[in-house]
């Protein structure tokens, strides 16, 4: 599972670099955001853009991810794709994570 | 299911495919990939093949990690093609569904504090697969729906 992970406007950017976050890949992604989200950082904005699949596991893993970084660290999203959206639509996650429509969307959002 | 399930090969594109898929997470990955890649899936728009990677997806995982909890063997899967979608047909010899039917795919309560982390699955097929039916039969669990254009 490849992250790319930076320091953009105060928040931390997570970039998925691979085009699917399914059953087959949701324990090596949660293992991944352990690692690259250990610093401090308050935000992490995870950017989906290049995410073309993600199916219930994959979900189940982002919510893993939102609690393990704990009540005082937000988790949001950001470009997702048709897909991906419909997952978080159809399971109503979408009323329960901030998403952004695009990453610059979501910078510019933390002011 | 039909007792004839050999695939249909009139011309370059088949309107029907079958594909045995060994029943572990490895193998499903790489048999989604197939089925999405077959000449059946082709002519679905974007959206459709978003949805039906989906839907198999849920399906064969399930399949995997429940009815093959204590054993290990094979998923058959039949896609067949008519004017409005594809009718799936999968079968697999693993564990019967709980209480000989596909759970009812209830959405888990999202509560804030301990939000949910799975259970969303047959939510995901209920809403997105037509016309689902699931038979045990001969030892085999036979599940078969339909994906709309």
């Amino acid at each position: 599972m490849e992250l790319q992970a930076e320091e953009q406007g105060g928040a931390l950017v997570v970039h998925v670099l691979q085009d699917r976050i399914d059953a087959a890949s949701a324990i090596r992604f949660k293992d991944r955001m352990r690692d690259v989200t250990q610093g401090g950082l308050r935000r992490v904005v995870l950017d989906l853009s290049q995410v073309a699949f993600l199916d219930s596991s994959g979900l189940g893993a982002v919510v893993a991810v939102r609690k393990a970084l704990g009540p005082d660290r937000a988790l949001e999203l950001a470009g997702l794709t048709p897909t991906v959206q419909k997952v978080f639509r159809l399971t109503r996650m979408d009323t329960i994570f901030r998403i952004h429509d695009s990453l610059s969307d979501g910078l510019r959002d933390a002011g | 299911m039909p007792g004839d399930k050999r695939p249909i090969r009139d011309g370059p594109c088949p309107a029907a495919l079958q594909l045995t898929i060994p029943g572990h997470a490895e193998a499903v990955s790489a048999g989604l990939r197939a089925l999405l890649d077959a000449c059946v899936m082709r002519n679905l728009p974007d959206e459709g093949r978003g949805t039906a990677e989906l839907v198999l997806a849920e399906v064969l995982n399930n399949i995997v990690e429940h009815a093959y909890a204590r054993h290990s063997g094979e998923i058959e899967v039949t896609l067949s093609r008519d004017a409005t979608g594809i009718l799936c047909e999968i079968a697999d010899t693993g564990l019967p569904m709980p209480q000989d039917a596909p759970p009812a795919g209830t959405l888990p309560a999202l509560d804030g504090d301990d939000l949910p982390e799975g259970g969303f699955g047959w939510h995901l097929i209920r809403s997105l697969a037509r016309d689902l039916e699931y038979r045990r039969e001969g030892g085999r669990n036979l599940l078969r729906f339909r994906l709309e254009n």
